[in-house]
């Protein structure tokens, strides 16, 4: 019953199949006012029936002629795209490398960690790492920052802000491109605070409607290039009885992330808790939200503790390989960490 | 917000009268939902639900404010630009000021180490007059374990602040505004704090006290399969009401011990054992962890562990979104809680979350019994 799969309401396809329209290829060469008569509708009704039947029909074509299937793209055409693909840099060189340049942007990343290992941290450098010029080798865009726990600190933002300032007037003589000493403008902290946009959430309904109203948003406000969630999972976590319901929320919620970060091309920094998990026998670490939710992020980090120092390991990405870098979060912000022998490991 | 009705969000009346009619009554109902359903359920285009749900989500989304508009808010309308001061120098410049408004702050150590002091000197500075650096506020202290001391109370109150409590009627007039609440048991503290939203809103109420938390639960959750936390409910519904009336949340947190198989270990470090450097901590004879789990662990915004190694009691901070991981030895004298040193002692790794009980058999009580 192809009908049934269309996406009309429950009545009108009622209608169709009492009607006697059970397949698409019946309805491909009907007018819609004779549609009208036989099913007893408005003739602006039957039309929609019929545009959302060609619209269905277009992206099942099996037709293999040379022309494009509607909507999408040939993998030639992607790879010009991904070579113009830009990096949000996390200021920590050695992570930098392993994420090849940086935080992507039009990917869904996802970063989890214990707690205090430096989340909060990551997310607010890369709210103001985004803002970096594009003269200064950065995007130049503009961040929205979705609290969910509080965690965020108005002082830390402004610390964070004053050491990305004073590290680019340090770099700016090097930076000055072409003769023309072009004028930089030079970003003071209180410019990189004006350009975050902050929201609070403070419950699970109140996030699925921020991450529907994002789209909206982000038309008006187009030079939001990275949107960080800290962190997703705490309203998930709290008073949820029917977990299929939440699973299917959480599903909705990552569809749309991923659709920002395509449509917009931004990138979308998802923060995420950790909980136990039972596995070879023993209880181990794990990121919250269960199984079904690790399939929502293109790129999966993990922060965790080895020894004294804190490492980042790329634990999911369909480009970048397996590894781990070690960093350090300072008054500046996330860096470099100050061993003597970082090495990055592969796995 | 979540509990928005649809009747008032302004959809076109034919879809609205259906949204009723299907008992939706509530964005959080219709948000619930994904698209299919919606259109399943009330038999309405796909375009239609689309654009209610976006109506319906425009409406209930939170606003937004630049972070610089946030900065000179706070600057401006906040004590402190948003912070309780503890009186206790190092902690103070290492909390940008003191004790955040809207966040959890929590205190975890050893019985007996001085949890109960800093809260009780901690409520009596919110209540000072802002002349003398307080909030001039009402304190809710909500004493699980029973160990409010309202005579220890006064005493570091005479101590710290001779000059003000000198003055007629003043002792009375600061412990006026601290109101004891004493739940027995989680069902009345869910009570308590139903009542305690009501008071926060009504009154001048500038600071929560609950001491403590892991006294309301009995049983282990710090393993063993996931299962709703018992107290996921009260963070939330804490943190809200925090958020809401900016005002600091302390929370005491007790310890148990430690398993020996402490989980610690993510599934793909398992595998790479060779490469990992033996972690410290699990090789010490600190043996304790804080109660309530992982869960609780990542709600509470700064997380000060209060320890005592070789007979010297340490004051850390733990986990902040602010602060270096600074240690700072202290003593509990008839003043309250004071820091030996200033600058504190930055500590690295994991070390700031460990916590120590060795050396530690003095407790020094002013005053009466618990």
């Amino acid at each position: 019953m192809e009908v049934l799969r269309l996406p009309l309401s429950a009545s009108q396809k009622g209608k169709l199949i009492s009607a006697g329209y059970t397949s698409i290829a019946s309805l491909s060469s009907i007018s819609p006012s004779h549609l009208a008569l036989e099913l007893k509708i408005s003739e602006t009704e039957a039309l929609e029936i019929l545009k959302s039947v060609s619209n269905g029909s277009r992206l099942e074509s099996t037709s293999n002629s040379h022309t494009i299937v509607n909507g999408a793209q040939s993998a030639w055409e992607m790879l010009q795209e991904e070579e113009t693909l830009v990096h949000i840099t996390t200021s920590c060189a050695d992570l930098d490398n392993i994420l090849g340049g940086g935080i992507s942007c039009k990917e869904v990343t996802e970063i989890g960690g214990v707690p205090g290992i430096g989340k909060t941290q990551l997310g607010i450098q890369l709210a103001v790492n985004v803002q970096i010029p594009y003269d200064y080798g950065g995007v130049g865009g503009k961040a929205i920052y979705i609290d969910t726990e509080g965690s965020f600190m108005v002082e830390r933002a402004l610390q964070i802000a004053e050491a990305c300032s004073a590290d680019m007037a340090e770099y700016s003589p090097l930076y000055r491109k072409g003769s023309q000493a072009c004028e930089a403008k030079m970003m003071q902290p209180k410019d990189f605070l004006e350009n975050i946009f902050y929201f609070r959430v403070c419950s699970y309904t109140e996030q699925i409607a921020l991450v529907n109203y994002l789209d909206k948003f982000i038309t008006e406000h187009k030079d939001v290039k990275a949107v960080i969630i800290d962190s997703i999972t705490f309203h998930f976590r709290q008073d949820f009885d029917d977990m299929a319901l939440r699973t299917r929320v959480l599903g909705g919620m990552a569809l749309n992330l991923m659709k920002l970060a395509r449509k917009f091309g931004l990138a979308v920094v998802i923060l995420n808790q950790v909980t136990t998990k039972y596995s070879d026998g023993s209880f181990r670490l794990a990121l919250a939200l269960g199984d079904s939710w690790s399939h929502a992020s293109t790129n999966r980090i993990i922060l965790h503790w080895n020894g004294n120092q804190r490492y980042a390991y790329i634990d999911k990405s369909p480009s970048l390989r397996s590894a781990s870098a070690p960093y350090s979060v300072t008054p500046e912000g996330i860096r470099n960490s100050a061993s003597n022998n970082k090495r990055i490991k592969n796995t | 917000m979540a509990n928005k009705l649809i009747t008032e969000i302004g959809l076109p009346k034919s879809i609205g009268h259906i949204f009723a009619a299907r008992n939706i009554i509530t964005a959080k109902d219709a948000l619930s939902l994904t698209e299919f359903e919606l259109m399943e359920l009330l038999d309405v285009g796909l375009a239609q639900v689309k654009s209610s749900v976006a109506l319906i989500s425009e409406v209930t989304s939170p606003h937004y404010q630049t972070v610089q508009s946030l900065l000179e808010q706070r600057v401006q309308s906040e004590y402190l630009m948003g912070h309780l001061p503890t009186h206790l120098k190092g902690l103070d410049a290492a909390l940008c000021g003191g004790l955040p408004f809207g966040a959890l702050t929590e205190l975890v150590g050893p019985s007996g180490i001085g949890k109960t002091q800093f809260c009780l000197k901690i409520s009596l500075l919110a209540a000072l007059p802002s002349c003398y650096g307080g909030l001039d506020g009402h304190v809710i202290y909500i004493d699980v374990e029973s160990k409010f001391s309202s005579r220890r109370l006064i005493e570091i109150g005479i101590n710290s602040f001779p000059e003000i409590f000198c003055l007629e009627g003043m002792a009375k007039e600061m412990a006026g505004r601290i109101t004891v609440l004493r739940p027995g048991s989680l069902t009345e503290f869910t009570e308590s704090l139903q009542k305690v939203k009501v008071s926060v809103l009504q009154h001048q109420v500038k600071l929560l006290i609950i001491d403590s938390m892991a006294a309301l639960v009995s049983g282990e959750y710090e393993q063993g399969p996931q299962r709703q936390h018992p107290l996921a409910w009260h963070i939330s519904f804490i943190k809200s009401l925090a958020e809401f009336s900016r005002i600091p949340v302390v929370m005491t947190n007790q310890v148990r011990s430690r398993v020996a198989n402490q989980i610690s270990r993510y599934i793909f470090q398992a595998e790479s054992r060779e490469l990992m450097v033996e972690d410290n901590t699990e090789k010490f004879d600190s043996c304790l962890v804080a109660a309530l789990g992982i869960h609780w662990a990542h709600a509470v915004n700064i997380r000060l562990v209060l320890e005592s190694r070789s007979g010297q009691r340490f004051i850390k901070v733990a986990k902040s979104p602010m602060s270096p991981p600074l240690a700072f030895p202290f003593h509990v004298t008839s003043m309250g809680i004071i820091l030996l040193n200033d600058d504190g002692v930055e500590m690295e790794g994991s070390q700031i979350n460990a916590i120590d009980h060795q050396g530690h058999s003095d407790i020094i009580y002013h005053g009466d019994e618990r």
